[in-house]
């Protein structure tokens, strides 16, 4: 019961991480229909950022989750520049370039990390020192817990400002019908700009997640994570927001309960063996929404 | 047969001839001396991934699909291939030409057996759904292939997590003769009915059911076809390198193979022939010539594939395809292109 219990808190700290990056991933599918392979890379991208700026913020006396402000920063400006520059031109010129521009940027940026930070694998230091809780008999690092409630409160924050807020209902109704948005006055552009910004921004908050739980950041981090991400999008139905995140958890906890409960070197093949059962029984995902096919 | 087509096919199988010749003047007089090996071992690897970026060609350029799971097709055939020949050669000496026909047989097949499993199943599915399916067969693939090494089924070879030991008898006359077959096959395929077929599906598919076409067969037949050759590349490939290891055949290859179909032109076969020996030889030759800039190879390629991209989406031929013996015989065919273009645009 203990042993389930602290796989159940893991699994669903490893879950919001993808849950968090599966956001990125189907906000901007949602939007222009493409597949943002650099969106993993984005959290390497953060990762890279805490590992440099904590340190500095330590010195300077400042308090260690600043760094997280700055990695957001950094996580948004390398976002919005990566959609000015290579996905903007590209836009309308159909899914393979768009699809190999993705693939490209991501080559891009792993390989410009590559460049600058070498390929060793780094440490990044502690930001939070918790002592360890002990929950129903099962002791939990504080910080899992820690990292795990600002995971859901960025979601929950996320879910009512896309519901309620007017920029929220503008980032809606452009996947909905473009050339209506443009006629009701919305600037689908700023729009498509935002939703890579606020993408990225969570990449950040999730690399956080990530360092904070489990240390090593690599330049090659973003691929077999943006591409489990990718997976947690589609289970929950691309383009749906509630199902990204319910996509996320649910393969958090399947991955954690596998890796303690079955054979632990499998755990990347169940979920991909999820993923496809899921799409051939329910191609759009759990709530994603059927799309009429054109003819 | 018309005499024109006569003349083609001759001016076809000559210009590979001296390609041929070309190779061995280079590899076997020693004209490259101490070199000559280094240039060998690209050239070969060149070789199968021609191969395995056109099979690839026939599902995205001819199908209008998109895989990005062709490594994993590719290890299939490798690691079943290097299996059935270090076992055959345990047994019996055979003659090096006799395990890599064997070796190049039982890679394809082994692929296409999976290939049809899974497109049966896969290809009710389209698009960015199919994409990110065949990505994770790949991956499950990769994990299942890093998991459950038989362990040390042979005295000679080692098999677990990697596979070493495995005969080395993918010389490059077998190769480029092999890679020559494959290129014809498939054109011969692109060019016969169900090929026709094909491109009818893909231009539009309930037009194409309508006229009496059967999609799932000629799709799944497609996809088979594809798998195949990319398991006879992985065959080349294992008896090549001689060492397997599972985190080669990873979703950074696949992508690799798709970006190379896409710069070459999706949907022309000359284009892969051309990009595919010159995009894999690039990054090596790039550390070669200038070895300061060796750490920067792979970010100046993702960088010249994110600028194709942006300046010129369709890829190197755009969809066309090059001919030898139309530019050689057919005195307007230059001024033909040019016409041809300034309607399209």
């Amino acid at each position: 019961m203990t042993k389930l219990i602290q796989s159940l808190m893991y699994g669903l700290n490893l879950g919001s991480i993808y849950a968090l990056t599966a956001l990125g991933y189907t906000m901007v599918y949602g939007i222009i229909r493409m597949i943002n392979f650099a969106h993993g890379d984005f959290i390497m991208v953060g990762g890279f950022t805490l590992f440099y700026t904590i340190p500095v913020m330590k010195n300077m006396g400042l308090p260690l989750w600043f760094a997280v402000v700055v990695a957001i920063g950094v996580c948004v400006v390398v976002g919005v520049l990566t959609e000015q520059i290579a996905y903007k031109p590209v836009r309308g010129q159909g899914s393979t370039t768009a699809l190999i521009t993705a693939l490209g940027m991501s080559l891009v940026l792993e390989n410009g990390a590559l460049v600058l930070f070498g390929s060793a694998p780094r440490n990044v230091p502690p930001m939070f020192s918790l002592p360890t809780i002990e929950l129903l008999g099962a002791s939990i690092p504080g910080q899992t817990l820690l990292t795990l409630a600002i995971g859901i409160i960025v979601m929950v924050i996320l879910s009512f400002f896309i519901k309620y807020t007017k920029l929220g209902k503008a980032m809606r109704a452009v996947p909905e019908d473009k050339v209506a948005s443009t006629l009701v006055g919305i600037n689908v552009n700023k729009i498509i700009t935002i939703t890579f910004a606020i993408g990225s921004g969570l990449a950040a908050i999730a690399s956080m997640m990530y360092t904070t739980s489990y240390v090593s950041i690599k330049n090659e981090l973003g691929i077999s994570l943006g591409l489990k991400a990718f997976v947690a999008a589609v289970l929950g139905g691309i383009g749906s927001v509630a199902g990204a995140m319910i996509g996320g958890l649910l393969l958090g906890i399947v991955e954690i309960l596998v890796k303690v409960y079955m054979l632990p070197g499998t755990y990347e093949a169940v979920t991909y063996l999820i993923l496809i059962v899921v799409l051939l029984v329910r191609p759009t995902g759990l709530l994603g929404k059927a799309v009429s096919e054109k003819v | 047969m018309p005499k024109i087509m006569k003349k083609k096919y001759i001016i076809n199988i000559i210009a590979v001839a001296m390609v041929f010749l070309l190779l061995c003047l280079l590899f076997d007089t020693g004209l490259l001396g101490r070199k000559a090996a280094y240039f060998n071992g690209l050239v070969t690897i060149g070789m199968f991934y021609t191969i395995i970026v056109c099979s690839l060609n026939l599902l995205t350029g001819y199908m209008g699909e998109f895989s990005l799971g062709h490594a994993g097709f590719m290890s299939i055939g490798a690691y079943t291939s290097a299996i059935a020949t270090t076992l055959i050669s345990d047994h019996a000496e055979l003659p090096n030409i006799v395990l890599y026909l064997l070796a190049i047989v039982i890679g394809g097949l082994a692929a296409a057996i999976v290939g049809v499993l899974v497109g049966i199943p896969a290809l009710r599915l389209s698009g960015d759904y199919l994409c990110i399916v065949t990505v994770a067969v790949a991956e499950i693939v990769r994990v299942i292939l890093s998991n459950f090494g038989i362990p040390a089924i042979t005295g000679s070879a080692t098999f677990g997590k990697s596979f070493a030991g495995i005969a080395k008898v993918s010389d490059y006359h077998y190769v480029f003769i092999t890679m020559v077959i494959c290129i014809t096959v498939m054109y011969c395929y692109i060019r016969s009915r169900y090929g026709r077929a094909l491109i009818s599906i893909r231009e539009d598919r309930i037009a194409a059911a309508a006229s009496g076409i059967n999609v799932t067969k000629t799709k799944v037949m497609t996809f088979t076809i594809s798998a195949a050759f990319a398991g006879v590349a992985g065959a080349i490939y294992a008896h090549y390198i001689t060492t397997l290891v599972p985190t080669y055949f990873n979703f950074s290859k696949s992508s690799e193979f798709l970006a190379i179909v896409i710069l070459g032109g999706s949907g022309s076969m000359t284009g892969s022939i051309v990009a595919a020996p010159i995009l894999s030889a690039l990054p090596q030759l790039i550390s070669y010539v200038f070895p300061e800039f060796a750490s920067y190879r792979m970010l100046i390629y993702a960088i010249v594939l994110v600028v194709v991209m942006i300046f010129k989406p369709s890829g190197l031929f755009g969809g066309k395809e090059f001919s030898l013996p139309n530019l050689l015989l057919d005195r307007n065919y230059r001024k033909k292109k040019v016409s041809l273009d300034e309607n399209k645009a």
